[in-house]
C-alpha cells in the first residue's frame, strides 16, 4: 500500500496509513466480541494479561528507555493494591479517584529511590531498588492497617445499581485501561519525553551537553514506570478482590523484568508481547498437563516443578536465540513479507 | 575565512583557568577571548589540555580556578544542562551519538529544551504538543539539508560510516540552535574528500548560520586554512596565540611541534 507523506504531520503519525487503521479496527472489534466466545477461565487468563501488560509498560519505559534497572517494580504494585484497597475498603472511595490516586502515591513513593538514582548506577542502582521492594514488603507485614498476612478484602467496583463483578465486565474495563496504557506510552515514546529517556540511556554526558537535565528525566522515568505499577496494582487488587502481602514479593519483579527481556527492550510491543508470553506459560503448562493426564497420570504431581522448570528453560533459550526478544522475531518476520518474494 | 563582524563583540572569555587531575595539571592559566562571529580554533600536541578546556567550557569538568564567562554569564559551577541552554553546543571528539536512536530523533533530542509542553501533554500527543513536534521537525530538517543528510535520515546511526557519524554529532550540535558551537576534531580519521566536505560545513556554519565556531583539530592544513585566530597549547600552558601564519611562525610552536635543534 501506497506510503506517501507530504508534511511532517502525518509523518509522525501514531496510525501510518489505511492498512494500519484497519487492522487496528479488526483489532478493536475482535476485543469487542472475545468475551462472548471465550469461556470464563479464559478470559479471566487475558485479564491477568491484560493488567500485567500495564506494568510492563511502566517498567519498559524506566528499564528498556531510560536504562535505569529497578529491581523493585513489584513494590510500587503493591503499593498501587494497597493504596486502592485502603482507600475504597476504609474510607469509601469510588473507583473512579481510587485508581489515579493509586497511582500518584506509588509515584510520589517513587522518588525515593528516584532521587538515589541521581547518583548510583547499574548495579548498585539494582540493589538499592532490590532494598525498596523489601522494605515495602515488611512494612505491608506488619503495619497494623495493612493487616499482615491475613490480607485485605477490597470492594466491588460501582454503586448501588450497578457493580462491576463478572468476567466479562472486568475484562472490558482491564482492556479499556490497557489500551490507554499503551496509548500513553507510545506518545512518551515518540515525544521529546522518550527522547530524553532514550539519550540519557544511550550516552548520558552527551545528553546533558545537548541540554537534557538528566535529574529532571531520571526521576521522571522512575515516576511514570511507579504511576504504571500503581494503576496495575490498583487493578489487579479490584480483581482479586483480596490482597495479601505474598503476591507482591520478588518473584513479581522479577516476573516484571522476565516480560520486558522476553519481549523487548526499549519497545512498546515488546512489553506487550512479553506480558502476554510469561503470564500465559504457566497456563499453557497447567493445560498440557491436563492433556496429557490420560497417558501419564504421574505428571500433575510434578507440576509446580515443571512449571519452573519450563519458564526457566524459555527464558534461557529466548535470551540465548533471539537476544532482541520477541519483538526481534516480530521484526524480521516483517521484514520478510515486505520483500517477499524477493531476498532483499 | 570568515566574515568577521564589525563590532568584534567578546562572546566567549576564558580567564586564569586551571585545572588539575590529582597530581597532574591539564591546563595552567589558561586565557582565551573568542569573539562573536569567528573561527578560534585550539591546537596543540597530544594531552596539551584542549578537551579538557572544551569539558570546562561545557560544564563536564568543574575547574578548580579562573573564570569561564559566556555573554557576561559565568559558566564555572553551572551545570551542563543549563550551560548547553544558554546555547553553548558541543560536537564530541570520539561520537558521542545516542546508538539506539535514528539520525532524525538524534537531532530532535538535541532540541528537547527547546520544546515546552510538559509530561500530560505528551502522554496525551494534545494540539500544543503535536504543534511544537512539527515546528521542531521542520527546523531539525533545515539541519538535516544543511548537512546532506537527508538519505539517512530515518537509519539508525550505529548503521552509517565513522564519517557520516561525525557529521550526524555535527547536525545535532547544530540542531539546539546554539550561539557558539565547541568541535572537537571534526576530521580526525577521514580521508581527503570528507575533510575537504568537513570544511566546507564548518565554514557553512560559521558565514551562513552565523555561529561562532571553536575548533579543535590536528589537522593543520584544516587549522591554518580555516582559522580567523589559534592558540597554541603545551603542556596545559598557552604558548602563543595570533593568526595562523603569525602562528606558525613563532619559534616557540615550531619548538613545541618539532622539538629542539640539538
Amino acid at each position: 500500500m501506497a506510503n506517501f507523506k507530504v508534511n511532517y504531520r502525518e509523518d509522525t503519525a501514531l496510525f501510518q496509513n489505511l492498512w494500519v487503521k484497519s487492522w487496528l479496527v479488526i483489532f478493536i472489534v475482535t476485543m469487542l466480541v472475545l468475551p462472548f466466545l471465550l469461556s470464563r477461565y479464559q478470559l479471566s487468563i487475558l485479564d491477568e494479561m491484560g493488567i500485567a501488560v500495564i506494568g510492563a509498560l511502566g517498567l519498559n519505559l524506566l528499564i528498556g528507555y531510560t536504562g535505569q534497572i529497578s529491581l523493585g517494580h513489584g513494590a510500587f504494585v503493591a503499593i498501587g493494591a494497597y493504596t486502592s484497597g485502603l482507600l475504597a475498603g476504609t474510607l469509601g472511595v469510588p473507583f473512579i479517584i481510587s485508581l489515579p490516586l493509586s497511582g500518584m502515591t506509588a509515584a510520589l513513593l517513587s522518588l525515593i529511590v528516584g532521587v538515589p538514582s541521581l547518583r548510583l548506577k547499574g548495579l548498585y542502582l539494582a540493589l538499592g531498588t532490590l532494598a525498596f521492594g523489601f522494605i515495602i514488603e515488611y512494612i505491608l507485614f506488619h503495619w497494623d492497617l495493612t493487616r499482615g498476612d491475613t490480607g485485605m478484602a477490597v470492594p466491588k467496583i460501582g454503586t448501588e445499581g450497578f457493580f462491576i463483578e463478572t468476567e466479562r465486565q472486568f475484562f472490558y474495563l482491564i482492556m479499556f485501561f490497557a489500551a490507554v496504557a499503551t496509548l500513553v506510552a507510545k506518545n512518551l515514546a515518540r515525544t521529546k519525553i522518550g527522547r530524553s529517556f532514550v539519550a540519557i540511556r544511550d550516552r548520558d554526558i552527551a545528553a546533558e551537553a545537548m541540554g537534557i537535565s538528566l535529574s529532571k528525566y531520571k526521576i521522571m522515568a522512575f515516576a511514570v514506570a511507579a504511576f504504571y505499577a500503581g494503576v496495575a496494582g490498583s487493578l489487579m487488587a479490584y480483581y482479586q478482590k483480596w490482597i495479601v502481602p505474598g503476591n507482591f514479593d520478588i518473584t513479581l519483579s522479577i516476573a516484571y523484568i522476565a516480560m520486558i527481556v522476553l519481549g523487548g527492550m526499549g519497545t512498546v510491543l515488546g512489553s506487550i508481547l512479553g506480558a502476554i508470553l510469561i503470564t500465559g506459560i504457566p497456563h499453557a503448562i497447567v493445560y498440557l498437563t491436563d492433556a496429557l493426564r490420560g497417558t501419564y497420570p504421574n505428571l500433575s504431581n510434578l507440576i509446580v516443578d515443571l512449571k519452573l522448570g519450563i519458564f526457566g528453560l524459555v527464558i534461557v533459550l529466548t535470551l540465548l536465540l533471539e537476544p532482541q526478544g520477541l519483538v526481534g522475531i516480530y521484526r524480521r518476520i516483517k521484514v520478510y513479507w515486505k520483500t517477499w518474494p524477493f531476498k532483499y | 575565512m570568515a566574515v568577521m563582524n564589525q563590532d568584534k563583540s567578546l562572546q566567549l572569555e576564558i580567564k586564569d583557568l586551571s585545572m588539575s587531575f590529582g597530581g597532574i595539571k591539564a591546563i595552567r592559566n589558561v586565557s582565551i577571548s573568542v569573539q562573536a562571529g569567528e573561527i578560534y580554533s585550539i591546537i596543540g600536541p597530544n594531552g596539551a589540555g584542549k578537551t579538557t578546556i572544551f569539558n570546562c567550557i561545557s560544564g563536564i569538568y568543574k575547574a578548580q580556578q579562573g573564570s569561564i564567562r559566556f555573554e557576561d554569564r559565568e559558566l564555572l559551577g553551572v551545570k551542563p544542562d543549563r550551560i548547553a541552554q544558554m546555547g553553548v553546543a558541543r560536537a564530541f571528539q570520539n561520537i558521542a551519538l545516542f546508538k539506539g536512536m535514528t539520525v532524525l530523533d538524534n537531532l530532535m533530542s538535541a532540541r528537547v529544551h527547546l520544546m515546552k509542553y510538559g509530561l500530560l501533554g505528551a502522554a496525551l500527543y494534545l494540539g500544543a504538543c503535536q504543534r511544537e513536534e512539527v515546528q521542531n521537525r521542520d527546523a531539525v530538517e533545515d539541519v538535516i539539508e544543511f548537512l546532506d543528510l537527508q538519505s539517512v535520515r530515518k537509519s539508525p546511526v550505529s548503521s552509517l560510516s565513522y564519517g557520516l557519524q561525525k557529521r550526524v554529532e555535527l547536525a545535532r550540535a547544530l540542531a539546539m540552535k546554539p550561539k557558539i558551537l565547541l568541535v572537537d576534531e571534526p576530521v580526525s580519521g577521514m580521508n581527503l574528500e570528507e575533510r575537504e566536505d568537513m570544511a566546507r560545513y564548518i565554514i557553512d556554519i560559521n558565514e551562513e548560520m552565523e555561529i561562532t565556531v571553536v575548533l579543535i583539530e590536528h589537522d593543520m592544513g584544516l587549522v591554518m586554512d580555516l582559522s580567523d585566530r589559534v592558540t597554541v597549547l603545551n603542556f596545559g600552558t598557552k604558548i602563543a596565540e595570533g593568526t595562523p601564519g603569525e602562528v606558525s611562525s613563532n619559534p616557540e610552536v615550531v619548538k613545541a611541534y618539532l622539538g629542539d635543534e640539538q
